[in-house]
């Protein structure tokens, strides 16, 4: 890049706590993520991982009463985390819009959906009912849905859950946002909507120059749709870097484990699937030294003691392990 | 060939934890804690009112006519000089018999009822008509007309009381019995060829309990205060024995001489449905610590966005 | 030639021939108005030892197909031969000798458990259904079987909240191999979990097939998942089979464009430039109003005018391929 220019988006150090009877359960701990205008960051794990703790926390949407933030996101210049209610307001679905997962239980059942993102594009914008009507319209008919005149007087039950998705994805461009946090976006549509989704997103994404924040769990997805990816585990970043590196030699024996997991559609299929042993373990017994060292088959005594940091290990290639070395080196088999 | 499964993980060893952390979560409880120590309370002296009682309930007195609160008679005395602090007791009782036998027997029968309705649409056809027959009549109205025609007698109010409370819970547990019918695990157990029968009561019924049961903390405080309003309209327990409502019943032909008379019965009333209530609120957040948590996510972000 | 990648065939296990299964839409005032074609008119073959694969998107009656071999959908025609008898013709009792040889494993493990009965009660009540008399004998089996899937006996006595997703589906498939079944229908065991459990899901269940020679009929809407597994798919569309094929065939040279359009659907994270893209567009249509003719004529990139007219037959390119599409029908 030719001039310094601030990221679109800056996590530092964030650390969102949820306080429980059980104690306070620390689900996010210490992530820091940067994104640029135009590129799309993956966060990939497993299910409590902290990677949609992370999503939300961006625009502070868990639970006021039992979940602190600690730490900085700063979005174009500003600390989100020291900006008041109102100021949250203004950002949330104007300058940072978010999809979610279960489109259904994101819209209103009662309206139709013409009307929902009418209101949707007049709470930010100076328009009338009619305009924002027909804006509406447009909008249906940008995410590609057939004969949008139609469908804007129908409800959220009448179409089906890609529509819905296409649905909040046209509410969430409505103001064409400069961050588009999507989590999940396509875990409960089918293959063949899913790639269609994805590729709306993206030429979205081409047209607006957004930032697009992408969670999932699939590394397909992340390897044919991110520029960036951080994985994460317990709360924890432990890698990060752009796709290619990633996928062309994972550095953490995590990501190594987990990306060898996933069974592939070529290469020898009577061979037995790699696994990682064990389960996640809770956030109530986070291990004391590396957090993925009980299940790791390079752990040592000092994995066991001492917690690494998120370090370089090559040019653009953070690493959370203290033997990355060794999988540089190719003691750990990576099939891909 | 025969290679023994591997199967690598550790089970979570949970069991001592798991309790503490328990009793950590019914102890800070607030409305549980509440509502068990005024329902203890209450549960006490109904047990030792007989014991507790320093008069006889039926004794009466003429030269001790409405005598204020005092050292000797700490509630003061009614209008034929019978002890209130006594009789008091004994309706603390009377109503809590009444009311714990008119539970459980429409816990019962309406868990049964529901049960059926929700495994057999004829079936559910049939039952769900006739509670709604029921519950067409206001409750107190309908418990007045069977007292009337089973005559007064306090055996024929719990039967008046439960044949009024039966379709509540018949519809409480249909309708969650419905949802439960749904889950996998049942599915699971027709593909093993499981009859009915066991389907029904020993998997649907373990699983309805919990909401149950707090709905039947609800339905013991409505059966107490019905049961007190039915005695204050003269339907209810006859008359010299002393429930709650028959106190206020009694005391209200008095009130402006002796307010006694009226306050402390009424204060009982009080303190047994608001203990009933806090336990049934506590008890719901205990079993269910999710539906706290219900408000996150989408919802919120919602409201947030003034989209509503 | 295709045999010889497919383990050692057996004798078939299951026939179902011309399977059928139409739900009546009711208007408000009970009248018909329609039907529901989820299952249209489906055969395949599972032989004992192997496990057939079918695939297909949400609605394409895949699951619906393995609910109504055990009778817990009843199907509106067809047969199903297994063991000697027609599955759809037996009556109570006799299903219940049929039960014991067929099982099934669920796909939420979160709600395939009862919440409020020890795992080991969830097991043995197969047992205690099936006629095991008495109690020590069921306690054994069950322990023996928890030891097997990696339990310890103390196990027994915890509840499924105790376990996590992947060890729950485990307990899953002890309560499905308790009875020693012949074939174990598998409906999507693995899509509700993790990727690192999911491996360990499925070398499970392949290990399990190897020492015990199960069937499996695995239902899954992951191909990648059911290459691993299966020895044979069926795809579905729309109640339709539309391609059947070893797993080799289908992978390497898929015939019915929808096998296609799926296949390159799939994000893959070692995209090859060689790999054949055909990109399905549109939404799967409504199974109430299905499209005259081939199903997926309409997000068909190579439909033509006969597609709309008549409905391809079964055409056999193989001992154990065939497709249903008129770009294969020469005549």
């Amino acid at each position: 890049m030719e001039k310094e220019k601030q990221p679109l988006l800056k996590i530092n150090n964030l650390k969102t706590t949820f306080s429980t009877y059980k104690g306070e359960l620390s689900a996010v701990d210490g992530v820091s993520l940067e994104l640029n205008e135009g590129e799309i960051l993956g966060i990939v794990g497993e299910s409590g991982c902290g990677k949609s703790v992370t999503a939300e926390s961006i625009l502070q949407l868990l639970d006021e009463n039992t979940t602190t933030y600690d730490g900085e996101i700063i979005f174009n210049g500003k600390n989100l985390l020291k900006s008041s209610n109102r100021e949250l307001e203004e950002i949330r679905g104007n300058e940072i819009s978010m999809i979610f997962q279960d489109p259904m239980s994101s819209l209103n059942p009662v309206i139709t959906i013409g009307k929902q993102i009418a209101e949707s594009v007049r709470i930010h914008q100076k328009l009338s009912k009619k305009e924002s009507m027909k804006k509406a319209v447009e909008l249906l008919r940008l995410t590609g849905i057939p004969s949008p005149e139609q469908r804007v007087k129908e409800y959220p039950h009448e179409i089906s859950g890609g529509m819905r998705q296409r649905v909040m994805i046209a509410m969430a461009l409505s103001c064409q946002p400069k961050l588009l946090i999507a989590d999940e976006p396509t875990t409960a549509l089918d293959v063949t909507i899913q790639e269609q989704i994805l590729k709306l997103m993206l030429q979205f994404q081409k047209e607006l120059n957004m930032g697009i924040v992408l969670i999932t769990h699939d590394f397909g997805v992340v390897a044919n749709y991110c520029t960036k990816v951080a994985v994460m585990y317990l709360g924890q970043v432990i890698e990060e870097t752009d796709v290619k590196s990633l996928f062309s030699r994972p550095l953490h024996p995590y990501t190594v484990g987990l990306i060898n997991s996933v069974p592939q559609l070529d290469g020898d299929r009577s061979k037995e699937l790699a696994t990682i042993k064990g389960v996640v373990p809770s956030l109530t017994q986070i291990p004391k030294g590396c957090r993925f060292a009980p299940r790791c088959p390079l752990a040592t005594e000092k994995c066991l003691e001492e917690m690494p940091n998120l370090e370089s290990a090559k040019e653009n290639h953070q690493v959370r392990c203290w033997h990355y070395e060794k999988v540089l080196e190719g003691e750990l088999q990576y099939v891909n | 060939m025969t290679k023994e499964v591997k199967v690598e993980y550790s089970t979570q060893v949970k069991s001592k934890k798991e309790k503490s952390e328990k009793w950590i979560r019914l102890t800070s409880n607030r409305l549980l804690v509440t509502g068990s120590i005024i329902l203890l309370f209450v549960l006490l002296i109904g047990i030792f009112a007989p014991i507790l009682a320093p008069y006889d309930v039926l004794e009466m007195n003429p030269q001790n006519r409405f005598v204020p609160p005092s050292v000797d008679h700490l509630f003061g005395t009614d209008n034929f000089g019978r002890d209130i602090f006594s009789r008091v007791m004994h309706g603390v009782r009377l109503s809590l018999v009444i009311g714990f036998f008119v539970t459980l027997f429409s816990t019962i029968i309406g868990l049964i009822v529901g049960l059926l309705a929700a495994y057999n649409k004829i079936l559910d056809h049939i039952l769900m008509r006739i509670c709604d027959g029921l519950f067409a009549f206001p409750s107190i109205l309908l418990a007045i007309a069977i007292t009337a025609a089973l005559g007064p007698k306090t055996i024929n109010v719990v039967i008046a009381l439960v044949l009024v409370f039966i379709p509540s819970v018949a519809r409480i547990v249909r309708s969650q019995a419905l949802v439960v019918k749904e889950k996998t695990f049942i599915e699971s157990l027709r593909a093993q060829g499981a009859n009915p029968f066991r389907i029904l009561f020993l998997h649907i019924a373990p699983n309805v309990m919990s909401p149950l049961i707090v709905q039947v903390t609800y339905i013991f405080a409505v059966t107490i205060l019905t049961e007190a309003s039915l005695s204050f309209l003269g339907a209810g327990v006859p008359a010299p024995e002393p429930s709650l409502g028959n106190l206020l019943y009694d005391g209200k032909l008095s009130i402006y001489v002796a307010w006694w008379m009226t306050v402390f019965p009424g204060i009982f009333i009080v303190l047994i449905i608001l203990g009933l209530n806090l336990f049934g609120d506590g008890l719901r957040d205990f079993l269910d610590p999710k539906a706290k948590q219900l408000k996150k996510r989408g919802i919120i972000w919602k409201r947030k966005n003034n989209r509503y | 030639m295709s045999t010889s990648t497919m383990k050692s065939v057996g004798q078939p296990l299951l026939e179902v021939r011309n399977l059928k299964k139409h739900y009546a839409v009711r208007n408000s005032l009970g009248k018909t108005t329609g039907y529901v074609r989820a299952i249209n008119d489906i055969s395949f073959t599972i032989y004992e030892g192997e496990t057939y694969g079918l695939v297909g998107e949400s609605g394409c009656g895949k699951s619906t197909t393995g609910r109504t071999l055990l009778r817990l959908v009843e199907p509106t025609s067809g047969e199903a031969q297994f063991n000697g008898n027609n599955i759809f013709d037996l009556n109570r009792k006799e299903l219940r000798g049929i039960r014991k040889d067929l099982q099934m494993i669920f796909q939420d493990p979160h709600t395939s458990l009862d919440p409020k009965r020890k795992v080991g009660y969830s097991i043995e009540e197969s047992l205690i259904i099936n006629g095991v008399k008495s109690k020590e004998e069921r306690k054994r089996l069950v322990t023996e079987m928890l030891v097997k899937l990696g339990f310890n006996e103390n196990d027994y006595n915890r509840f499924p909240h105790e376990f996590s997703g992947g060890q729950r589906q485990r307990i899953g498939i002890a309560r499905s191999l308790i009875l020693n079944p012949k074939l174990i229908i598998c409906d999507e065991p693995v899509s509700a979990l993790d990727v690192s459990i999911q491996a360990q899901i499925i070398n499970l269940l392949k290990d399990l097939q190897k020492q015990l020679t199960l069937s499996y009929l695995f239902i899954s809407h992951d191909l990648s998942v059911v290459r691993h597994i299966a020895d044979r798919i069926g795809v579905m569309y729309l109640g339709n089979l539309v391609e059947q094929g070893t797993t080799e065939e289908i992978f390497s040279n898929p015939l019915h464009p929808y096998t296609k359009g799926l296949l390159s659907a799939v994000p893959v994270i070692n995209e090859s430039s060689e790999r054949e893209k055909i990109e399905i567009t549109g939404e799967i249509p409504s199974p109430i109003n299905p499209p005259s003719g081939c199903v997926f004529r309409t997000r068909c990139p190579f439909a033509f005018e006969r597609c709309s007219q008549e409905s391809p037959a079964e055409i056999h390119v193989g001992e154990h391929r065939s497709v249903k599409c008129h770009l294969y029908d020469h005549k």
